[in-house]
């Protein structure tokens, strides 16, 4: 087997999306089938990833085209999935491994935070862990406090990992082959809620570089700084919020570590507001970052409000309908908080 | 409740594999007393407040250490536990000088200075680390052997890891992925008698940690883990059986600590006529006489041990200290 596959290497960086569109979920599947077929060291391997075709059918048809030495079922083992992962990273393979609900990484964190994160460095720089660790989270699908988490903070705050977390069908195709040639450990969080919605994406192979910032829509008023799921609600608010006369610039930061300050900043210095937006409770969450990251930089001399966090209530995500609802943000709220803030109202 | 049986010093055999020769089983002796002699001296730099931090010493428990590597080929894989040093120090194109400088946290050390005792990797020479964390080695064993598997290579995966860890969740995991699998991992756990405090007797109902390996479908061998003869032979076979595809062993080599858990233990959980019954056990001295080795030539093959250890005691102090500026170097590829 080659050590170095050329077909993964010098893929086109984020090229025209063209007019194919398919669905989220669909991009996920094609990045892997693609990497499958033109890299021996790439392998899949979770929990009902096979005949099954992963619980939110990620997988689906790949068992039957790259066979069971390829695409591994695992008992239930995240701990297991995860060492696998790593095992298999640190001697040359590179490994894809699916956790099936992100609630179910609370399980691998010794070997994700104490092990793929820390070797490398531990080592002396003298061994590299390029595996990725895929997991759908966020609320909206009825699955109550065990099955809806967002932690995707927790991985930010562990030198040694990168995190990212996809929003559209183009982005998490580019992003999933980045995240399989990037020579560090990634944490690759996917969302429920986005695997059925629809985008365009190139059918060749290419990626999104980690670490880049997408401006989603541009905007002179304020920045809303959206991650995941809610970047597509916050692009609604910026539409409802465009009929009022208030244009919203939406970043997208796609990776979280990696993170592309310069982005944020440059959008914040054009607008001087800025509204932080994420599904994860607030306490501890990401947007806490993205705010310092803002009033620690240049950004803060532009600054014509104070930065605003929208987040998940701190409380678990509960089952009813209307509470699980209204336990993250709408577009309706940030439609309101943002208008508030675009209008001095905060 | 039942409780976990000691071994007991088996008959004496031949001395040593024919295979080895005179002076191969001469060189296996010298190991072990290079690791002695680097524990002994680890030991004495701690004393003098010359090493900073923490150290968990295997004097005691040589022959498993090298009675193990002796029985694998160079390009086997090693995932080691934070008992560490005689694993490091037996396994294939091991370097003294790095070992000591690493522990001394020096820039020329195996890991620059960023790993210490706890984790000693030789990465080039497929030495994947010692680990801090108890049984964080045993669900990477599964990936290895996965990557063997898909490689095609006809490696195998050695997994060192002590009785305390066959008490994690991960143990269990990790045994059952290999057997369903057939992987080519030698699970190798050094029942030293404690977890830290915590006695083999009042931590498992059972009588072998071996007996485990019935639970996953593996053979479990024990074996007394002094007798660097017995090590050997169950590694081999292990090996043989992993590099024919039939999966993996699990093999519990029962062997003492001398030492406390680390530098802080004052051993209030054991006696020391219990200590002093297993130094009667000296993996060293047993297999010395093995040899027929006169007291002379084994004080005569000790000296050249710790002379050998001065010279890296001396390399790791000329040594230069990590460069500050180089502090977030090795976070990311």
């Amino acid at each position: 087997m080659p050590d170095r596959v050329p077909a993964l290497e010098n893929l086109a960086v984020e090229p025209p999306a063209g007019t194919r569109e398919i669905t989220y979920v669909e991009a996920v599947r094609e990045a892997l089938r693609q990497a499958l077929a033109v890299d021996r060291r790439v392998f899949l391997i979770g929990e009902d990833i096979g005949v099954y075709g992963g619980a939110f059918g990620a997988t689906a048809g790949l068992l039957q085209d790259f066979g069971e030495e390829r695409v591994i079922d695992t008992p239930i083992s995240e701990a297991g999935i995860a060492g696998a992962c790593i095992g298999a990273a640190l001697t040359g393979m590179r490994p894809v491994g699916e956790i099936q609900f992100m609630d179910f990484v609370t399980l691998s964190m010794e070997q994700l935070v104490l092990q793929a994160a820390k070797i490398r460095f531990m080592f002396g720089g003298k061994a590299s862990v390029p595996m990725v660790l895929r997991m759908p989270g966020g609320s909206g699908t009825g699955a109550a406090a065990q099955h809806s988490e967002s932690l995707e903070n927790w991985f930010v705050h562990v030198p040694g990992l990168k995190v990212v977390m996809p929003s559209t069908p183009y982005d998490v195709k580019g992003l999933l082959l980045a995240s399989i040639l990037d020579d560090n450990p990634v944490i690759f969080v996917e969302h429920k809620l986005l695997y059925k919605t629809k985008g365009p994406v190139p059918e060749a192979m290419y990626t999104v570089p980690l670490g880049r910032a997408r401006v989603a829509r541009e905007g002179r008023d304020l920045t809303i700084v959206a991650t995941s799921l809610m970047v597509n609600r916050a692009l609604e608010a910026a539409a409802r919020l465009a009929q009022d006369g208030i244009e919203a610039e939406v970043v997208d930061p796609r990776t979280l570590n990696p993170l592309d300050d310069a982005a944020l900043v440059a959008s914040v210095k054009k607008t001087g507001r800025a509204l932080v937006v994420h599904e994860a409770v607030k306490t501890g969450g990401f947007g806490g970052e993205v705010v310092s990251r803002i009033v620690e930089s240049e950004a803060f001399d532009y600054l014509e409000a104070p930065v605003r966090r929208l987040a998940g209530l701190d409380i678990p995500i509960p089952y009813n309908r209307n509470l699980e609802y209204h336990a993250v943000p709408q577009a309706d709220t940030i439609a309101a908080e943002a208008r508030k803030l675009a209008r001095g109202e905060v | 409740m039942t409780q976990i049986k000691p071994t007991q010093p088996g008959p004496a055999g031949a001395p040593f594999p024919a295979a080895w020769g005179p002076d191969g089983a001469r060189e296996k002796l010298a190991r072990m007393l290079l690791i002695r002699a680097f524990e002994e001296k680890a030991e004495e730099l701690f004393a003098l407040g010359r090493v900073h931090g923490t150290m968990h010493l295997s004097i005691g428990q040589e022959a498993t250490a090298v009675g193990a590597a002796s029985a694998l080929r160079r390009g086997d894989y090693l995932l080691n536990h934070h008992r560490g040093h005689g694993h490091c120090l037996a396994w294939f194109d091991s370097d003294v000088d790095a070992m000591m400088a690493e522990f001394m946290g020096k820039e020329t050390g195996y890991c620059r200075g960023r790993g210490g005792s706890m984790h000693i990797a030789n990465v080039d020479a497929n030495n994947l680390g010692a680990n801090g964390i108890v049984a964080g080695g045993v669900p990477i064993a599964v990936g290895v052997g996965l990557s063997i598997k898909l490689r095609q290579t006809g490696q195998v995966c050695l997994v060192g890891f002590g009785d305390g860890a066959a008490n994690e969740g991960a143990f269990h995991e990790s045994l059952n992925m290999a057997s369903i699998w057939d992987l080519p991992v030698i699970y190798l756990c050094e029942n030293n008698q404690y977890a830290m405090s915590m006695p083999v007797s009042k931590a498992f109902n059972i009588e072998r940690i071996s007996d485990r390996a019935a639970a996953y479908g593996l053979p479990g061998v024990t074996v007394d883990g002094n007798d660097l003869v017995a090590v050997y032979t169950a590694v081999a076979e292990a090996a043989a059986r992993a590099r024919a595809g039939q999966g993996p062993t699990l093999i519990e080599a029962q062997t003492y600590r001398w030492r406390g858990h680390s530098k802080s233990d004052k051993q209030a959980y054991r006696t020391r006529d219990e200590v002093k019954e297993w130094q009667q056990r000296d993996p060293i001295v047993r297999f010395a006489a093995a040899l027929g080795l006169s007291d002379g030539e084994l004080e005569a093959l000790r000296a050249e041990a710790q002379a050998r250890i001065a010279q890296a005691v001396a390399f790791a102090e000329a040594s230069p200290e990590p460069a500050v500026a180089s502090i977030a170097e090795g976070v990311y590829a």
